[in-house]
């Protein structure tokens, strides 16, 4: 019990009119991590439940855990297949790290591809981490709100959608951006309307667009160019990308990408956690999965000369770029998605459409669900409005009670 | 044919949207978005302006306004005459003509919404997105044809936007804003954000 002594023991400094009252949050943050929070509920008629937004959000982190180790040997992987090719390394800190842990570049050595991952990965989940942590806190002091956890979700959702050679300082200003100007300042977590991973990724999308997008991003070895999926089958047609991948690498995830998004499997290893723990809605899931398959049929039966896109097929646009974690991880985000079930399958359906619409018609972005997901949410309070009302209105007619003015 | 007017008109719904592409029309969308009924009547009036206005005045355009536009009446040297600088001058007074009719008519027949819309209905005459759409017909050429669609369209997606806006700020009233950024400030910064999100358009070619 010494932690639970020590923190008792520091309570009343936090308390108000205690020495250090304006940390109080931070002091909330940490004893929550270790204990459950003391207060009880104080009115009548409560569900109990061992569940809270605490653990829904830890949930969510682990989830995210497959895609992640996958992510960082995918990484390490991608870059030691180039080097053996003969480019040269980056070099630098990175370098040193691996020569000291794995010893050496060796593509057939998982430790050598993983530890070689890490060394992007890691750097940039930790500015992502102590920048974003650094804002939550800073307004939950001024504010006085609580530090909350949905910030764990968030800043990992971040770093795995971003390329492994991507800059630190972006990193910090992407991490900036999505938490403040995409959460803080509505209040916080469930008080925003874009998803905050989202919104910062975004906004490095527009803003810097040669260290996130392009060719030349995604493998980390020097002057090394490998195209993603997405933009291999955007300038060559299907049948290169069939020439360069099986469905099945793209399926596992040995294709280059952002960190976190390639391998299908690990990702849905962590849907199934979030289905299965309710966490997520598989509403908003199928409504995703459907309004893909359903846009690009419509794509495939039209068919074009000129765009190679439109003869995508639909199992090839659920494994390739970030439609698996998108769908999963992203679109499902309690706070900035539709509330109402129906309104889910809407939602869902949306981001479908506008996933397949963006790969297919515009050019400059051959990523489609990270904007797609942000349009969505857009009108996500719209879609729940329209079936509130209708929901009102079904009502009032089988009660026959006099319409009331809604608000 | 059809195809070229199904894309001019998504284009003007979504990639070229007059409000979060252009940011036209901004007083009435702040200002009347703060409840979706309401924005969704102000959406459909500006539609039925916009989609009345920009033919009419293409038609004025063409055989009014322009250089040897007055051919058509016969009178030697007509040809010769260009009236393009009343331009400005017609286009406003077409559609605040319109908008008095429409409001009229709402006043009539839909009350609730001349109520809720207030001082905002008379002002759609001033909205620039009204007069950005008869500009943007004008500079682009387009036909009657064209201008039906254009204008059509180019409501419809300003219409989305504010029915899009006023549901997020029915939800923002749930929210924890900083006692200085409360109202407009928010709601600029909203905005700003529903435009990143519509940028997913942007160098769309149809």
């Amino acid at each position: 019990m010494g932690i639970r002594q020590t923190l008792d023991n520091l309570e009343p400094h936090f308390h108000k009119g205690g020495k250090y009252e304006q940390f109080y949050p931070l002091f909330e943050a940490v004893d929550t991590i270790f204990y459950a929070p003391p207060s009880v509920t104080k009115t009548t008629a409560h569900v109990r439940d061992g569940v809270d937004l605490k653990r829904i959000m830890i949930t969510v982190w682990m989830c995210t855990f497959p895609a992640m180790f996958f992510g960082m040997w995918n990484a390490g992987w991608q870059a030691n297949t180039a080097i053996a090719d003969g480019y040269a390394s980056m070099g630098g800190w990175r370098e040193a790290i691996l020569m000291l842990l794995a010893g050496g570049h060796d593509v057939s050595s998982v430790w050598s591809n993983f530890v070689l991952g890490a060394t992007y990965f890691l750097p940039i989940y930790l500015v992502t981490f102590v920048v974003g942590g650094f804002w939550e806190v800073l307004f939950a002091i001024k504010r006085g709100h609580e530090v909350n956890e949905g910030f764990f979700v968030s800043s990992v959702l971040f770093a795995l959608i971003l390329p492994a050679t991507i800059p630190l300082w972006q990193v910090a200003l992407g991490i900036t951006f999505g938490i403040v100007i995409g959460k803080e300042i509505f209040g916080g977590t469930g008080k925003n309307f874009l998803n905050p991973a989202l919104t910062g990724r975004a906004f490095l999308y527009f803003a810097y667009p040669a260290q996130i997008s392009g060719d030349s991003v995604w493998v980390a070895a020097d002057g090394y160019t490998g195209a993603t999926a997405l933009s291999t089958t955007f300038q060559n047609g299907m049948s290169a990308l069939t020439d360069q991948f099986s469905w099945m690498d793209a399926f596992l995830g040995y294709i280059p990408g952002s960190i976190g998004e390639t391998s299908t499997l690990a990702i849905l290893i962590g849907a199934i956690v979030l289905l299965w723990t309710r966490i997520a809605s598989w509403r908003i899931m199928l409504g995703v999965f459907l309004g893909m398959v359903a846009t690009s049929s419509l794509f495939n039966a039209v068919g074009s000369d000129t765009n190679a896109m439109f003869a995508m097929p639909w199992y090839w646009h659920l494994v390739v770029g970030g439609f698996a974690f998108g769908m999963v991880f992203m679109a499902t985000d309690p706070v900035s998605a539709s509330m109402t079930n129906k309104g889910r399958f809407a939602f869902g359906a949306l981001i479908g459409v506008m996933t397949v619409l963006i790969r297919v018609v515009n050019p400059a972005f051959p990523e489609g669900i990270m904007l797609a997901i942000l349009f969505a949410n857009l009108f996500a309070p719209l879609i729940d409005h329209f079936f509130v009302q209708a929901n009102i209105k079904r009502r009032q007619k089988r009660t026959g009670a006099m319409a009331e003015e809604s608000a | 044919m059809l195809e070229h007017y199904l894309s001019l008109f998504i284009s003007a719904v979504f990639v070229e949207n007059m409000a979060l592409a252009f940011f036209l029309g901004m007083c009435t969308f702040l200002a009347v978005s703060k409840k979706v009924s309401s924005a969704i009547g102000l959406g459909i009036a500006v539609i039925v302006v916009l989609a009345i206005t920009v033919p009419v005045n293409n038609l004025i355009l063409t055989y009014l306004l322009e250089e040897g536009a007055l051919t058509w009446t016969g009178i030697s040297g007509a040809e010769n005459i260009d009236l393009s600088f009343l331009g400005l001058l017609s286009y406003i007074g077409v559609i605040a003509a319109l908008v008095q009719i429409l409001e009229m008519f709402l006043d009539k027949f839909v009350p609730s919404l001349y109520n809720a819309l207030g001082v905002f209905l008379p002002l759609i005459t001033v909205n620039c997105a009204i007069l950005g759409g008869t500009l943007f017909m004008v500079e682009r050429n387009y036909n009657f044809g064209e201008s039906v669609v254009y204008g059509a369209g180019a409501g419809m997606g300003w219409a989305l936007a504010i029915a899009a806006l006023a549901g997020i700020r029915e939800k923002l009233k749930y929210s924890d804003v900083p006692a200085g950024l409360q109202g407009l400030g928010i709601t600029f910064i909203t905005v700003g954000l529903m435009s990143l999100g519509f940028m997913s358009f942007s160098g769309i070619q149809l």
